[in-house]
């Protein structure tokens, strides 16, 4: 009995599309359940969408506003992503994102006017993604060598990395000149990331991208990933395999937070300038959504951040034109989560994306 | 069929006396997938009777009682009360006609006491409980009992005996008339065993209750069954009244008399050196409890050590202690004579593999394609990565296209998810992936749990083939024709230990048995 070998293909692509068809199934559902929120708050729906879609996508100046936004949203989805297919359900992006942006910013005010920007740039870089990835790993480490719930202990760890900000911010690293929101010192325009020519997107954009294609590739087409993927599918066969399931799970985890990281690491050094608590401005926790909607696929990871963050550009738009508080993201965020969630139990229930394999029960 | 007369003559003994009920459950047939589980089986119980259910492990006993107590939904078959017919859909019927269950582990709330525990479980149980009401019921009910439990502590802080006679006085409470016992011993110890089994024997004597035990010590059902049934496969082989039968009767019904039919094929050679060595094994469970309990066994090359024993004996543990799922809390495991530690190189340079039980559990990834399932033990060598971490899939879906020929793995494609295919071919697609190479050493667990006949006789093949080419093999199984037609030595694990090793000509059934039972 030897198949052709397209029929597999097909068989293949039709049931992978469940994977499409759910997640915008999910997305349709959320988007009328938040339109009756909307009615049910005398706003009107459709001038909702029109809104979303001009301030996020309407025009050159919104889209590239989406892009600037999308870039944190790719690394902190990439920091759920990467647990994930590793069987953790890691939460505490916002906390790597924190940490890893105020360690970047810490580091770089003795060097400023002393080393020229770019090996500034590159060391903060590197010291971000490094804290950030050391947040993460201990949840990881928490929970391969003594069983701690990777879920709570990551979501505690973003508490606490915050607080870790302001304790400095708010002290001993505090910049005296600036009397309003107490930050880091400034870096000043010549140690900022630039942007990509001919737009406003700065690099973090681009970098977020060619990070998700790399992790993509490590998690598809290496020993590295296969191992991870068994490990995630199935933790006693791994075992079974004599794979080292914990070291496993400790890279990970610390891949995960290094992405954070370098969301912070970019919110800071092209968008802020310096440290303060405006960098805790939710990314991580959105990110959790896309990461969720995508499947936790690196590829998928950047359409949705990308759509995601039209929603965020679009905020200020809607906020003004429709009079309505700027939680109302949040409320549609929400809405969307739990949709998502409960859409995650239909998979393998509808007959049309199941094959027959013909079954024969030997 | 028994129990109508014996319905017949219920009223001849003094109505009110008689509160036990008596069961008639007959040709119940059960199928799961391509698994009978129960086949045409029919069992009477008679009101006051005290009656063992026996059977090895997967003989259907289970089966057959949660058909009873609507947990199942049996094909066919019919079940009456009394004499009377009844439908039982789910448990809520069977509690409601009276039928209570035991289960191998206790249900009661821990943070509860006693008292609490029983209120609670009643169907009627108010929303708002009047403690002095129910405090007086409660005192009421015990004086009508013949065992006390302590009502006033939580139950977390109870004896396991406690807890047991606690969970019984529970269905008493509600009012059950026939309970069910799932091997209620297997958490007590002898005397607790001994004073409870008692107390409800005394209960039968007295017509105020029927008992139905599922057990496999015989011990037990001799000094305090009246009546039993056997069950193996699937169907009832025997049964009759306890005193009309020895214990070696129940154990040649229990494991079928039947001599072996055609063994694999097995050259006669002489054993090598010994490769795989045991030294005490320790392991530790739940709550910190021995699972192994220094287990000691030698596999030389050339042989099969089939280790035999009643389930949840520490087998389980053994696997997982070899295949690196379980650590180890003291002993040694030597290769050799060197020690060996379950990793990826030490798997690999000793050439040790493993078949263990429940292999879609154990030792695949249901959502990873067959190809790639069948490459977890070369997907980090050539062909399959080259510079040691750059995998390539063309060779490692070309050499799953030959061992998928080889084995007769029926499946679309190698790409289709290896959760797909049915229990049979998951476990040829292991087995491929297993003995395909070079093997020394081979561990296997209850590698035929659940197959058919034709996939039995394939899979047992390839073990006897690994051993006549020289492989050291222990065959972990529940199975004990498994182990008689497949192994050179048997080996008998009772309570986490070997309690007994015999080359297979020097032994029998009974006497394997007698040890499985744990008193010989």
């Amino acid at each position: 009995m030897e198949p052709s070998p397209w029929r597999g293909v097909l068989q293949r692509l039709r049931r992978d599309s469940e994977y499409i068809a759910i997640p915008v199934i999910a997305l349709v559902i959320s988007a009328v359940a938040f339109s009756l929120f909307l009615l049910a708050i005398g706003k009107a729906p459709l001038v909702f969408f029109e809104l979303v879609h001009r301030g996020g996508f309407g025009s050159a100046f919104s889209i590239q506003n989406t892009l600037q936004r999308a870039a944190p949203l790719i690394f902190t989805a990439l920091a759920v992503a990467i647990p994930a297919r590793i069987g953790l359900v890691m939460i505490g992006g916002e906390g790597a994102l924190v940490i890893g942006g105020f360690t970047s910013a810490a580091i770089a005010i003795p060097m400023l006017d002393r080393i020229s920007p770019m090996p500034t740039l590159m060391i903060m870089a590197l010291v971000g993604a490094l804290t950030g990835g050391v947040w993460i790993g201990l949840a990881g480490f928490l929970r391969h060598a003594r069983g701690v719930n990777e879920t709570i202990s990551s979501l505690l760890l973003t508490y606490i990395g915050i607080a870790v900000m302001n304790f400095f911010v708010e002290g001993a690293l505090r910049d005296l000149t600036n009397p309003n929101k107490p930050s880091t010192k400034p870096l000043g325009d010549a140690y900022m990331v630039g942007k990509i020519p001919g737009t406003d997107v700065h690099w973090g954009f681009a970098a977020g991208i060619l990070i998700a294609i790399l992790l993509h590739i490590l998690m598809t087409r290496t020993t590295f990933g296969f191992a991870a993927r068994v490990t995630g599918g199935n933790p006693r066969a791994a075992m079974a395999q004599g794979l080292p399931v914990g070291k496993l799970i400790v890279i990970c985890s610390m891949l995960a937070g290094a992405c954070a990281g370098l969301a912070g690491f970019f919110e800071v050094a092209a968008i802020q300038g310096r440290a303060n608590a405006s960098i805790a401005a939710g990314y991580g926790f959105t990110g959790i959504l896309v990461s969720f909607l995508a499947r936790h696929n690196p590829i998928a990871i950047i359409v949705v951040a990308i759509m995601f963050g039209g929603i965020v550009a679009s905020g200020g738009l809607v906020q003004r034109r429709m009079d309505l508080p700027d939680a109302t993201v949040l409320v549609l965020q929400g809405m969307t989560f739990v949709i998502l969630l409960v859409s995650e139990t239909l998979y393998g229930r509808f007959a049309f994306f199941r094959i027959d394999e013909g079954r024969d029960r030997t | 069929m028994g129990a109508p007369k014996a319905m017949m003559a219920e009223p001849l003994i003094e109505p009110a006396a008689v509160r036990a009920l008596g069961l008639d459950a007959s040709r119940m047939t059960k199928t799961f997938g391509s698994l009978i589980a129960l086949d045409d089986v029919s069992f009477t119980v008679e009101p006051g009777s005290f009656h063992a259910l026996l059977g090895e492990n997967g003989a259907g006993k289970s089966t057959l009682v949660k058909c009873i107590m609507g947990f199942y939904r049996a094909e066919s078959g019919a079940l009456r009360l009394n004499g009377e017919a009844v439908e039982i859909r789910n448990p809520r019927d069977a509690r409601a006609l009276g039928l209570g269950m035991v289960y191998q582990h206790f249900t009661l709330v821990p943070s509860l006491t006693g008292a609490e525990n029983l209120v609670i479980s009643r169907a009627d149980a108010p929303a708002i409980i009047d403690w002095k009401k129910e405090k007086q019921r409660l005192a009421d009910f015990l004086d009508r009992m013949p065992f006390r439990a302590p009502l006033d502590v939580p139950v977390a802080s109870l004896a396991a005996g406690e807890k047991q006679k606690l969970e019984i006085l529970k269905l008493l409470y509600l009012d059950q008339r026939l309970l069910i016992l799932d091997e209620p011993t297997s958490v007590l110890t002898p005397n607790e065993a001994d004073e409870i089994l008692g107390l409800l024997r005394g209960m039968t004597d007295r017509k105020e209750i029927s008992v139905v035990m599922i057990t496999h010590k015989f011990r037990e059902v001799t000094a305090f069954a009246d009546h039993l049934t056997v069950l193996r496969r699937g169907r009832m082989v025997g049964g009759g009244r306890v005193e009309d039968m020895s214990t070696g009767d129940m154990a040649r019904l229990m494991i079928g008399d039947t001599q072996i039919t055609t063994r694999a094929q097995r050259t006669e050679q002489s054993t090598g050196a010994t490769v795989l060595e045991l030294v005490a094994l320790m392991a530790k469970g739940e709550e910190d409890k021995d699972v192994l309990n220094c287990v000691n066994l030698k596999v030389r090359a050339g042989e099969i050590v089939g280790v035999a024993g009643v389930s949840g004996n520490g087998q389980s543990q053994l696997m997982e202690v070899l295949s690196g799922q379980r650590p180890l809390s003291d002993g040694r495991i030597l290769i050799r004579n060197q020690p060996f530690e379950p990793t990826r190189e030490a798997f690999f340079k000793l050439k040790i593999f493993g078949l263990p039980e429940e292999p879609l559990k154990n030792a695949t990834v249901p959502r990873m394609s067959v190809a790639e399932n069948m490459a977890f033990r070369s997907f980090d060598k050539p062909p399959n990565a080259s510079f040691g971490w750059w995998l390539s899939a063309a060779p490692m879906r070309a050499r799953a296209r030959e061992l998928i020929a080889a084995y007769r793995v029926k499946t679309q494609s190698p790409d289709t998810a290896i959760g797909d295919l049915s229990g049979g071919n998951v476990q040829r697609a292991v087995l491929a992936r297993e003995l395909s190479g070079d093997v020394d050493v081979l561990i296997v667990a209850n590698p035929c749990f659940g197959l058919d006949f034709a996939s039995v006789a394939d899979i047992r093949s390839q073990i006897m083939e690994q051993r006549n080419r020289g492989a050291a093999v222990l065959l972990i199984s529940e199975d004990l024709d498994e182990i008689l037609e497949l192994a050179d030595r048997v080996a008998v694990m009772s309570e986490g230990a070997i309690t007994y090793v015999a080359p297979i000509g020097e032994t029998d059934r009974a006497t394997i048995g007698m040890h499985m039972a744990g008193h010989a």
